[in-house]
């Protein structure tokens, strides 16, 4: 990894720069037993308002300021605590899912109190409520939003530990120091958080108002720094929800229709189920049929005994190739005549079919409803929605539906939705039992959530070399934005530029997050959407993804066109100092044109949101002996053999997380390019398992990977858990392309082959192996 | 219900369960220890990889009856117990390269590649990226250059 220092930016006009370090904060001592005090979220990045043409819209006012704008009108606090061993506590109102913002957090929290990172304890909020908009985790938007009001806290802290150290020693604040947790005066003395954090706590609520230190003096954030979970971790010390014990919540789990989608409509052997081994209840709720057991493994048994009828497919008996139809019938015109007057055309379509969002984690959540509260334990990325949604369902006033946040494995989008807590709580308040409930794989490609099916279409005109024209037309399965984000933007609705009013909300999106890198003349990207009949979320990126690898595969075309590298012909046209500098560094670290052997190539591809840019180079070998190799039960293919990755994420906070993070985004690109599909058949997912569903292996993993974090002249960090997927597909597309002389139109390009037998519906689970102890090695 | 017995990190453990129940439910649900994890229940995705008499195994996929008293099963709660430390080196390379993200996943990874490297060196050579290659571990973050890494230095302190 490399990291380039920013350098010193003092005084530098830039637009991407929202000054605050001159700004004065109000923040809050609050009453408590030992120093706590408080910060308004309101206090995240203000929003610009006013939107001029030509830009477009995400250019000025994209998804992050809308889910800053959203902070706005909330009234909850958030509170960092001093406690008497010195140690500082926070509870995040976000959720951590693989992310790392609660290292990003504690570091935030270290400097700004001079604490080692290790003394800051930082957990998951519950839901609350009362905080609106402002506990989703999503749109790459946490450390955005919470950065300033949790340096403004604990700038608070640090400010009432000194005065009560001023007393202790008998100086002026002035002339104290402090040092990881130690205040020293001059003479020597000196006193640790830990024996002020009583003396310094306050008796009543009072605000008071601070200035924030400059970024130049910082210590902490922008250094590489490790996991706070990573010792957690590795020693298997981590609990995720599914290692919580709660009392008397047993294991369940349901079984589900063959059908997409379909209802259970009569259980025919309940009697039998209970007389199974260790099965203690059933229940047949919307989504299944329900059984709780000692174990997960007599769950899965009782599972596979249950005879029930259910409700066929909501979809019918659809395929692939019908919903592709009804894309195609939705599909918006362009609007540039086909052949223009003068010049070249470039005319591009793409397919991008549907791909599972499931983490590692099934689905999963525990649950303890009772007639008159209920507790749900789950990884949820917007748990007021959540609790909102529960406590309709069991009909309970919200107040008594308590929901605690759990430390999620994995979410890629998935933990937006609250799907295994509602059905956990639908399911515990049948049995009348707190249960443990869990999906298992199979469920997960087959009835869970999936990034939409899209069809992608780009049209260029060019006269010489100059580009008159850019339009792109994205059409979609219809996206669920149920999970908080929807609401979020009719809240907002008044503070949203006037492009957006009565577009609607899923194009609102689209705009939010589409800001085409060049200067293409007259660049439009619209969405149409069609076909409510599945179950989606955004998988990292919503539409980035899909969007920028069509538009990257075409702006490749066109630079054929033009008889220009794809390089040079980017950087000709680049519109954004940041674009081209991560550009140019991907090449210069990647050694962009370097010779190459046939059937192997390189591509470049670069993508610019989340108040940041991200260029990717990959080299990719398609070489008949590469892409035939043998792997049992596994798909191979092309390999992308290299990749590196140049990111400017804003103010960098922890390097060695951003380069994580690139990380993640190279593996998700390579699946999403070559290998990661799920197949509509009959009504049904054909997918069920990690040996039908091919996201990228370690025989897929490339053999080099480095990740430039660029310096930066911003004072606010940018979102970096997406940023990196859409130059990563793109770029691994590009490479292909390159590579074969063949530019795909299907996404992921071995979609049309089907690479496993298709495991049964009925039952709906299959049976565990018994031959695990023939396997060792 | 019948009893059944075995070591498990070191420890003689007795537990009353049905005899065809997979070893991984007899170790989270009936045990308590959650260090191995569920992610498809068929021997796929190796997130509940543990050792048994030292070799990588997938407990989903072993019924308790077929583990014998004697038999050493070693999770990744008692790996550092393997060599007689705090850690592994093979777990102390993970904290070098900072491989996990969510984490989900890498108990069964560390434990997969402890084996790997055992059964490389047991052939009397370094590991490469062909052996890399053979590792089916799901990792949805998709940790896996770090791991690649990791294992590599950790197999040079094993």
């Amino acid at each position: 990894m490399t990291i380039d220092r920013p350098p010193e930016t003092e005084g530098m006009p830039s637009d991407r720069r929202r000054d605050i370090s001159r700004r004065r904060f109000v923040g809050y001592l609050v009453a408590g037993a030992t120093l706590t005090v408080a910060a308004d979220l309101r206090l995240g990045t203000p929003a610009e308002a006013a939107v001029p043409s030509p830009p477009q819209i995400a250019a000025l006012f994209d998804l992050e300021d809308l889910e800053s704008t959203a902070a706005l009108p909330t009234a909850g606090l958030i509170k960092i605590t001093v406690h008497d061993d010195g140690s500082a506590s926070f509870a995040l109102p976000r959720a951590e899912v693989g992310q790392g913002i609660t290292t990003s957090t504690a570091m935030i929290i270290a400097e700004e109190l001079d604490l080692p990172v290790e003394k800051v304890q930082v957990s998951l909020a519950p839901a609350r409520p009362e905080l609106m908009f402002n506990q989703l985790t999503g749109g790459s938007n946490s450390t955005v939003s919470t950065y300033t009001p949790i340096r403004v806290a604990a700038t608070i802290a640090k400010g009432a530990l000194l005065k009560a150290a001023a007393i202790e020693l008998g100086y002026a604040v002035g002339e104290l120091t402090s040092k990881l947790g130690v205040i020293s005066a001059p003479d020597g003395k000196s006193v640790t958080y830990g024996e002020l954090a009583t003396k310094a706590a306050s008796a009543t609520t009072t605000s008071t108002k601070v200035t924030l230190k400059p970024a130049s003096s910082f210590s902490v954030v922008g250094t590489p720094r490790n996991r706070v979970d990573a010792r957690d971790i590795i020693t298997g010390k981590k609990q995720f929800t599914m290692d919580l014990q709660v009392p008397d919540a047993l294991p369940t789990m349901l079984c589900r229709a063959p059908g997409l989608n379909g209802h259970p409509v009569e259980l025919k052997n309940e009697d039998a189920i209970l007389k199974m081994p260790g099965v203690t209840d059933v229940a047949v709720v919307e989504t299944g049929v329900a059984v709780r057991a000692k174990t997960f493994g007599q769950c899965i048994d009782a599972v596979r005994a249950v005879e029930a009828d259910f409700h066929d497919s909501v979809v019918g008996a659809a395929d692939d190739e019908a919903v592709l139809g009804e894309l195609r019938k939705a599909e918006i015109p362009l609007a540039v005549p086909k052949v223009p007057l003068l010049g070249l055309q470039v005319d591009t379509d793409f397919e991008f079919m549907f791909r599972s969002s499931a983490a590692l984690e099934t689905n999963c959540a525990i649950a303890d409803v009772r007639y008159d509260s209920a507790t749900i334990w789950s990884g949820l990325k917007s748990p007021i929605v959540a609790q909102g949604k529960i406590a309709e369902a069991i009909g309970l006033p919200q107040d008594k539906v308590t929901v605690h946040v759990v430390t999620g494995g994995g979410s890629f989008g998935h933990k937006l939705f609250h799907d295994p807590a509602l059905e956990a709580a639908r399911v515990s308040k049948a049995m009348g039992k707190p249960v443990k409930l869990m999906w298992h794989r199979v469920d997960e490609p087959r009835q869970g959530r999936m990034h939409p099916m899209a069809t992608s279409r780009c049209r260029a005109t060019m006269l010489g070399d100059q580009v008159l024209t850019f339009e792109q037309r994205h059409t979609s399965v219809a996206t669920d934005f149920s999970h908080g984000l929807g609401e979020m933007l009719v809240a907002t609705a008044a503070d949203l530029p006037p492009g957006l009013v009565g577009v609607g909300l899923s194009q609102s999106i689209f705009l939010l997050t589409q800001d085409l890198p060049y200067n293409f003349g007259v660049v439009t990207q619209l969405l149409d959407e069609t076909d409510t009949r599945f179950n989606t979320g955004s998988m990292r990126s919503i539409y980035s993804q899909d969007v920028a690898c069509a538009s990257e595969l075409t702006v490749d075309l066109m630079a054929r066109k033009a008889h220009k590298d794809p390089l040079a012909f980017r950087l000709a046209n680049v519109k954004y100092p940041e674009v081209k500098a991560v550009l140019k560094k991907v090449a210069e670290v990647g050694n962009w044109g370097r010779t190459m052997e046939p059937g192997t190539a390189q591509g470049i591809a670069v993508h610019r949101e989340y108040k940041g840019a991200t260029a990717f180079l990959v080299e990719i070998d398609c070489r008949p002996e590469t892409v035939h190799r043998k792997v049992r039960n596994g798909v191979t293919g092309p390999r992308v053999t290299k990749v590196v990755v140049a990111v400017d994420a804003g103010l960098v906070i922890n390097p060695r997380g951003i380069e994580a993070q690139m990380m993640g985004a190279a593996s998700d690109g390579i699946g999403l390019a070559l290998t990661n599909s799920t197949h509509l058949k009959d009504g049904h997912f054909l997918e069920a398992s990690w040996d039908n569903y091919f996201y990228t292996r370690e025989w897929n993993a490339p053999f080099e990977f480095e990740c430039v974090v660029m310096p930066s002249d911003s004072n606010q960090p940018g979102g970096v858990g997406e940023a990196g997927v859409p130059a990563s597909f793109a770029a691994v597309a590009c490479a292909y392309a390159r590579a074969t002389g063949t530019t795909p139109r299907r996404f992921p390009i071995n979609h049309d082959t089907l690479s496993f037998d298709v495991k049964p519906y009925v039952p709906s689970l299959p049976e565990s192996p018994t031959d695990g102890l023939s396997h060792t090695y | 219900m019948s009893t059944h017995t075995f070591k498990l990190n070191g420890e003689k453990v007795t537990v009353e369960v049905e005899d065809d129940v997979r070893l991984l439910w007899v170790l989270r649900d009936v045990l308590k220890v959650t260090g191995p994890k569920y992610g498809c229940g068929i021997n796929v995705c190796k997130a509940c990889t543990s050792h048994i008499n030292g070799k990588a195994f997938n407990p989903c996929s072993v019924q308790v009856k077929d583990i014998q008293a004697d038999d050493e099963i070693t999770t990744i709660e008692g790996l550092p117990g393997e060599v007689g430390k705090d850690l592994h080196p093979m777990q102390e390379a993970w904290l070098e390269e900072d491989v996990a993200q969510c984490g989900y996943c890498q108990p069964g990874q560390i434990m997969a590649a402890v084996a790997l490297v055992n059964k490389v060196k047991a052939e009397g050579r370094a590991i490469n990226d062909d052996d890399l290659d053979t590792i089916r571990n799901v990792c949805r973050c998709g940790t896996y250059v770090r791991i690649r890494k990791a294992i590599r230095a950790g197999a040079a302190k094993m």
